[in-house]
């Protein structure tokens, strides 16, 4: 039986959101989709924040709301929540905040305050334990606030955009540690998110919502290499490829060899952006050693640039000019090279 | 701040129009030149006399006595109201704020006659009261913490209520979300976000439990000793020795001032925006 088994159908004026969400313990699904997808509006539900108007969420076992059943409240429900711009206590430490739970579900001070500050020093912020909110980045606040959703060992922790409201920079360096916690998470993460390098990085599913139901579900491979629709293309946008890596020198699973510029030893995800994949008729002889060469499966317009679809062992995407899309010719079955510098490519430690 | 501050902080602004300014000082002075009339009047001479006056200081400290106690009172029961009103759906609820409201509004000696038929003798509370326990509430200390619990309450809803509001109501959800109760959620999370507004709230419902009259003279008479405050004790000498009259209004001035003192100007502004909310 799944850890999480849940049917989550809110229905509000103007628009319905229907999905069916099963995880086992250890999974981590990331739920992105256009905004207004219902995304905030699933994780919300699962919390017992927004009520249900029909379906069930059962976890562990447990029935947390179901008809005919007594809801349970979301502060008996065994939920730790990160919200987007933190909200963590402005007038509590950051001690304080990662020991409100515990306290409130009656702890007491000393237990819980030990408890909080394992869980600051497993982020790495324990020196800011008495520092306020106000006097914390963006990123130190945000730490706080995963600990403070994780303290109380919860069964199904749900993120909501933790990492939008940071600087790109800060994102970068919390997502992997982010992916790092995850990863040693034993209950079921729901990660909701606009940026397809959180789902592609972080999670080990993917669950594309659009207009309130489920577009597409699977890995984060599959999802990027073979999208269901256009829309979940275009949501995705982004190059997975699964392989082993040695060093910089990373090892497809389809045979072929990848550089990168980051070290790294074990299995891994190879993102790169469609556009920096350069498409070309011969074969590349410059830097780039990254090169596939397979025919064009599709060829359609992507906001000013073309999406190339081209058909390699795991399918790649490339963003091109109008203006080379044309000098090359680029129609469908028209066999291309596509080449990739070392320098583009980000490598993650992948789940299995 | 000062028009003038504001100008010469936006210069790009250009200057403060005299159309603004002219009036603007009118204003300040019409506010001001009564207080220092007030002041300039004070008899000095015999300040430390009239101090030393047995029914001055028996005037202040029960005005001192009724007006905390009335604080106490207000606090008790405003903080839980301006919780529900902030925090609970409930049909009605805008007729209950209005009715926080009223007493706002309504003339002070209007609230004297209107608890007289509450709580006086025969009143729709008082009557009962008094037929049972032989208990009778006007004209007693306790009336006069009453009525300035009555003109006090609405000052301090308002502002706590405000400062409820103004707090992102999503802490409430984040405090569900750690297992938090209600209760927990209130005192640990929402009182302490509120304080701000809550001790707004104790200064000014206190300055008007301090300086009422009205109520008081009429539901609690004026009896030296138990229901003589400062304000009816002014009202007293104002006929009697009107150079006592001012020494005391001075002392009242004083008190009301530091209390005044004590509101940082953001606590201000945040009760007055709350009493809008």
């Amino acid at each position: 039986m799944p850890h999480l088994d849940a049917h989550v159908v809110v229905r509000r004026p103007g628009h319905t959101l229907d999905v069916t969400l099963q995880a086992d313990s250890g999974d981590v699904i990331a739920v992105i989709g256009p905004n207004g997808a219902g995304k905030s509006t699933l994780v919300r539900a699962l919390a017992g924040i927004v009520p249900l108007t029909a379906g069930h969420v059962t976890v562990g076992g447990r029935t947390w709301e179901a008809d005919g059943h007594p809801r349970l409240e979301t502060r008996h429900r065994g939920v730790g929540m990160v919200f987007q711009d933190g909200l963590l206590f402005p007038h509590l430490s950051a001690l304080g905040n990662a020991a409100f739970g515990p306290r409130s579900r009656g702890a007491g001070r000393r237990t819980s305050e030990e408890r909080a500050r394992t869980w600051l020093d497993r982020l790495g912020i324990a020196d800011l334990a008495d520092r306020r909110p106000h006097q914390l980045s963006g990123g130190q606040a945000q730490r706080v606030s995963i600990a403070r959703a994780l303290v109380g060992d919860p069964e199904l922790l749900l993120l909501d955009e933790p990492l939008s409201a940071l600087d790109v920079g800060v994102a970068m360096a919390l997502r992997l540690e982010l992916g790092r916690h995850l990863s040693g998470f034993g209950g079921v993460a729901v990660l909701v998110t606009h940026d397809a390098l959180d789902a592609m990085t972080i999670a080990n599913r993917v669950l594309v919502l659009d207009a309130g139901s489920v577009a597409q579900d699977g890995t984060p491979s599959e999802v990027a290499a073979r999208p269901r629709t256009d829309h979940v293309a275009r949501l995705v946008g982004l190059n997975v490829l699964d392989g082993t890596s040695a060093g910089t020198t990373v090892r497809l699973d389809d045979g072929s060899a990848l550089m990168s510029v980051t070290p790294y030893d074990g299995p891994v995800n190879a993102c790169f952006t469609p556009a920096a994949v350069t498409l070309t008729l011969d074969e590349p002889s410059g830097s780039a050693r990254n090169r596939w060469r397979g025919p064009i499966s599709s060829v359609s317009p992507h906001g000013s640039a073309v999406r190339v679809h081209v058909e390699t062992t795991s399918g790649l995407i490339a963003d091109v000019t109008p203006e080379s899309a044309a000098a090359l010719g680029l129609v469908p079955g028209r066999q291309v090279w596509a080449s990739v510098k070392a320098t583009e490519i980000r490598v993650y430690g992948s789940r299995s | 701040m000062s028009p003038e501050s504001t100008s010469a902080g936006r210069p790009a602004l250009g200057r403060a129009p005299l159309l603004l300014l002219l009036p603007a000082a009118l204003a300040a002075a019409f506010l001001g030149v009564p207080l220092v009339a007030l002041l300039g009047r004070t008899p000095v001479s015999d300040l430390s006399k009239r101090l030393s006056d047995p029914a001055v200081l028996d005037a202040l400290r029960l005005s001192m006595l009724t007006s905390l106690a009335a604080v106490a009172v207000v606090t008790v029961v405003g903080v839980p109201l301006a919780w529900t009103l902030a925090r609970v759906d409930f049909p009605g609820r805008s007729l209950l704020r209005a009715m926080v409201i009223i007493p706002l509004v309504l003339p002070p000696v209007v609230g004297g006659v209107a608890l007289l038929a509450a709580f006086g003798r025969r009143g729709l509370v008082g009557g009962p009261l008094y037929d049972t326990f032989g208990i009778s509430l006007p004209y007693t200390t306790v009336a006069v913490v009453i009525a300035h619990a009555f003109v006090a309450l609405p000052f301090f809803v308002l502002s706590v209520e405000g400062a409820l509001r103004a707090t992102n109501r999503e802490y409430d959800v984040v405090a569900a979300t750690l297992g938090a109760s209600r209760w927990t959620t209130f005192h640990r999370v929402s009182l302490p976000l509120a304080g701000p507004g809550v001790l707004a709230g104790l200064v000014l419902s206190w300055a008007r439990a301090l300086g009422e009259f009205g109520a008081t003279i009429t539901f609690a008479g004026n009896y030296p000793g138990t229901t003589r405050t400062m304000p009816n004790a002014i009202y007293v000498e104002l006929q009697d020795d009107p150079e006592a009259a001012v020494l005391l209004s001075v002392i009242l001035m004083v008190v009301s001032v530091a209390a005044l003192a004590l509101l940082r100007e953001r606590w201000f502004d945040q009760a007055i925006r709350g009493g809008r909310g």
